[in-house]
């Protein structure tokens, strides 16, 4: 009597699981509460025994696929029996879209094209269909790119994943961009600024960011935002200022500038802050283009620095000082206040000690930057001051956790409280 | 005074396919047409001409039949029978059209169409005006005409100096015979006269003819009418013209020779010109292009809000198969339906004469001024065991695929069928498949499609009967 292998609930909130590894091959000889897999669910990677004595007779589901609670992953029997009828009950009962393969059927098959890095392993059900549908040449293209074709938007017939897909994913316009739009369209163009090179990778989401996300947006909204504050410590921000308008006009620097240079040198540092939220996976960007947030008399608009990562302080401020104007005239072009990766927002001239400001998505923070005022402290001793600033995080918890954020920030601390590391 | 959903302007292959297709999708359609159903396509162009390229055709092989052990009297031609047959064959189809109408119930309306205020167009027939409007969309569906070379002193005059159309409906084939422009049509008829007993002289401006084709597709098609007889002069620069009452003379320099030539007829065939007069797009705001055609978006769309362009008038290629899929594609888009946008890039050339042409894609000239790393796979007829038994050994089948991916760039086939072999590759390329996926289809032996495997094997390096 053969009995299944499914995929079982291994943790209880559990609804699907990825098959990390098969630790029996066909053929073997299993005892019940043999481990015959490794399955990694939402919270951790999670041991699936055994629960009959026999010899695994078939596998039929490749490693590194995701499978919802009770999908049969293999069979145990007898050796040698037939086992055709518990597979083709699969078959009618999974074979619902015509143009999703049926695992079972299709299983010898996926097995073999499993070990080819052009097709794409097939995903959980339910979010993407579990086989992507992609031309011969854009899977050529695409693993000759090293993209995950799984997470390319299609826009041929039936969302078949086509050349032209593959390119909009390499200059990082189209990924998500829906079918049927004709080239030359102006929305292109728009969507330009932020990611021209393809700097930048895009992280398959695990089954335990999935379960965050999902868990913390039904907590707390659409972002599950939260807060970090920190305190940072200015007085050396306040000396280079100085010596540098000792040096004259040509070098004076507002605080913010040396802030703007800070959080853009910082976040070049930490891609996983640098990154946008985009539903099924995570964006992280190499290259920093940083959004500020401007109050105009028509409300709030966030016209972008590019590659303020790769910018002087002189052309931050310069820049910053431009676009400021810019938005007050209502001057900006659309393309200057789209693509950012992050952004900042200064309430500190209206005297603001500390707020916390709202995520623009699809990025994942924001910092909100308070004024700056001289405290009281003990140095040495003896009473002194000190500038300090308060600057507040908020973090979309579905791509940055607590410690993360955390760690961007303290890059942030060492940059301000040692700006000469700007400058190395 | 009617009201429907669209109205399309000209019932042609871009109107008609458009027309049925919103039927489809359950819309009230009517169609504006003055003539018959069909268009240029199936009236004066497409249908008639490969009626009589097929005449041609069986003219040639009848003279070779002996080859085969089949013998028979002396062979007669006459340019009459075969033009009735031809204009038999145009008026089925069109009447073809007019029972897709009543099926679909679409609404023929007889007359010729003016654009209106809004989506309104006024019909005139015999004398009398009435106003149809469409609640959703006007289509501009008018087609195209030839329009002679005025410029070139060869104004259309119906008798020594005609276009196609006049010349689908001769009685006879003239004894001397000059085709001005060896574009498609001028091949064709060229195949076609020289067939049916024309002393013909095929003229072309450019370099080569079939000047839009592949170079290697030029040279096959050219050395094959020198062979059969036909007179090609490239690179003419007609000096002047003195068209008379039975026949025309024309002055002409190429290769630095200066001749002068008289024929009995001459046949323009090069030059056409959208239909965009007398429809009122100018009061509708339907702005045109430099070159005369009407502007379009990718969805069609003109510039005037709820009016559409396809087909010729919308802009080249001239083509009825493209004009169809745009009439297929401003239907979906008209009743909001998911479509798919024209991919200009994969509209296949046909060209009927004897030897065929076809092409899909970019030609070698194209792929190397866009700076991009090729590859040319090619394969001739004369190694392919199919077109040795039928005897048509002429031509080849060259693919031009990319170093890196295997992408097919471009085909181009020469030889008998070469029309029909290019969906191969045209499939092959809305799909994106490269030639790893062309060559690993089992194609059947003997068939002239084997020639097609061979040329991708070529383009890999690994050709095996050649």
């Amino acid at each position: 009597m053969a009995t299944k292998v499914t995929m079982e609930a291994l943790s209880p909130t559990m609804e699907e699981g990825r098959l990390v590894t098969w630790s029996k091959n066909e053929g073997d000889v299993v005892k019940s509460g043999d481990v015959l897999a490794e399955v990694e669910t939402d919270k951790a990677i999670m041991e699936l025994v055994a629960r009959a004595d026999g010899v695994l007779l078939k596998r039929l589901v490749p490693e590194g696929t995701a499978a919802p609670v009770g999908t049969l992953l293999g069979v145990i029997g007898a050796a040698g029996e037939d086992i055709s009828a518990v597979t083709a009950s699969v078959v009618l009962s999974e074979a619902k879209d015509p143009l999703l393969p049926p695992p079972v059927a299709s299983a010898p098959v996926v097995l073999s094209e499993a070990k080819d890095p052009l097709l794409p392993p097939p995903s959980a059900p339910g979010d993407t269909p579990a086989f992507n549908r992609a031309s011969p040449l854009a899977r050529r293209l695409a693993g000759d790119a090293g993209l995950d074709i799984r997470a390319i938007a299609g826009s041929g017939p039936g969302g078949r994943i086509i050349k032209r897909d593959i390119e909009a994913a390499l200059s990082g316009a189209g990924a998500s961009s829906p079918a049927a739009s004709p080239v030359g369209e102006p929305q292109k163009q728009v969507l330009r600024s932020a990611q021209d090179d393809g700097g930048f990778r895009d992280i398959p989401l695990t089954q335990i960011r999935k379960t965050i996300a999902k868990r913390l947006s039904e907590s707390l909204g659409p972002i599950p935002t939260f807060f970090l504050t920190a305190e940072y410590d200015l007085s050396k921000v306040m000396e280079l200022r100085r010596a540098m308008a000792e040096l004259g006009d040509d070098f004076k620097v507002s605080v913010n500038d040396v802030l703007l240079k800070a959080v853009a040198t910082a976040l070049a540092q930490h891609p996983e802050v640098n990154s946008h939220w985009l539903g099924d996976r995570i964006r992280q960007h190499d290259r920093v283009h940083l959004g500020m947030a401007v109050a105009t008399d028509d409300g709030l608009i966030v016209p972008v620095i590019f590659d303020a990562h790769l910018k002087r302080m002189k052309d931050l401020s310069r820049e910053a000082k431009e676009l400021a104007r810019k938005a007050r005239e209502r001057k900006l072009k659309p393309e200057e206040y789209t693509g950012s990766t992050f952004s900042v927002s200064n309430l500190g001239m209206f005297g603001i000690d500390q707020f916390t400001a709202i995520i623009n998505p699809p990025e994942c923070g924001i910092l909100a930057i308070g004024t700056a005022s001289e405290q009281v402290v003990m140095v040495d001793g003896a009473l002194g001051t000190r500038t300090v600033l308060r600057v507040t995080m908020s973090c979309d918890h579905r791509a940055i956790d607590g410690a993360v954020g955390a760690r961007f920030m303290q890059t942030l601390r060492r940059m301000i409280e040692n700006p000469l590391m700007l400058v190395y | 005074m009617a009201q429907y959903d669209v109205l399309f302007l000209g019932g042609g292959p871009a109107g008609y396919v458009g027309a049925i297709r919103c039927a489809q999708l359950g819309l009230t359609v009517g169609v504006i047409e003055r003539e018959g159903l069909g268009g240029t396509c199936v009236l004066w162009g497409c249908i008639p001409a490969k009626a009589l390229l097929e005449a041609a055709s069986i003219a040639t092989k009848v003279k070779h039949a002996a080859e085969f052990g089949v013998t028979t009297g002396e062979v007669k031609t006459d340019y009459g029978v075969a033009m009735k047959r031809s204009r038999d064959i145009s008026s089925k189809n069109s009447k073809g059209v007019e029972f897709l109408f009543k099926k679909n119930k679409i609404t023929w309306i007889k007359g010729t169409g003016t654009l209106g205020k809004g989506k309104s167009v006024s019909v005139v027939a015999d004398g009398k005006t009435e106003t149809h409007t469409a609640t959703k969309a006007v289509v501009i569906s008018t087609g195209s005409r030839v329009k002679g070379l005025p410029q070139a002193g060869l104004e259309l005059n119906t008798s020594t100096v005609i276009s196609s159309d006049e010349a689908l409906n001769l009685d006879k084939a003239p004894r001397t015979r000059a085709i001005v422009g060896a574009g498609a049509v001028g091949c064709e008829f060229a195949d076609v006269f020289q067939a049916f007993g024309s002393k013909v002289t095929l003229l072309e401006v450019a370099p080569r003819i079939l000047p839009l084709e592949d170079e290697d597709s030029s040279a096959e098609v050219q050395r094959s009418f020198k062979k059969r007889g036909i007179d090609v002069i490239t690179a003419a620069k007609l000096t002047s013209t003195k068209v008379g009452k039975d026949s025309v003379k024309i002055s002409l320099e190429a290769g630095g020779a200066k001749q002068e030539l008289e024929f009995e007829k001459v046949l323009v065939a090069a030059g056409r010109a959208a239909n965009v007069e007398n429809l009122g797009l100018k009061e509708a705001g339907v702005q045109l292009t430099d070159r005369g055609f009407i502007k379009v978006t990718p969805k069609l769309e003109t510039t005037a809000p709820g009016i559409y362009a396809i087909g010729d008038v919308a802009g080249p290629p001239m083509l009825a198969h493209k004009g169809e899929r745009e009439g297929m594609v401003v239907a979906e888009v008209i009743a909001g339906k998911s479509h798919h946008l024209v991919n200009y890039g994969n509209i296949p050339n046909a060209t009927y004469c004897h030897p065929e042409v076809a092409s899909i894609g970019m030609t070698e000239a194209q792929v190397k001024e866009k700076k991009i790393e090729y590859k040319v796979g090619k394969f001739p007829f004369s190694a392919n065991g199919h077109a040795r038994t039928s005897g048509e050994t002429e031509g080849f089948v060259k693919i031009i695929r990319d170093v890196k991916y295997g992408e097919i760039l471009g085909a181009h086939i020469v030889g008998a069928h070469a029309t029909e072999l290019i969906h191969e590759l045209a499939v092959a390329r809305e799909n994106e498949f490269t030639v790893e996926e062309i060559e690993l289809a089992i194609h059947a032996h003997p068939t002239l499609s084997e020639a097609i495997a061979e040329a991708t094997l070529d383009a890999m390096g690994r050709m095996i009967h050649a």
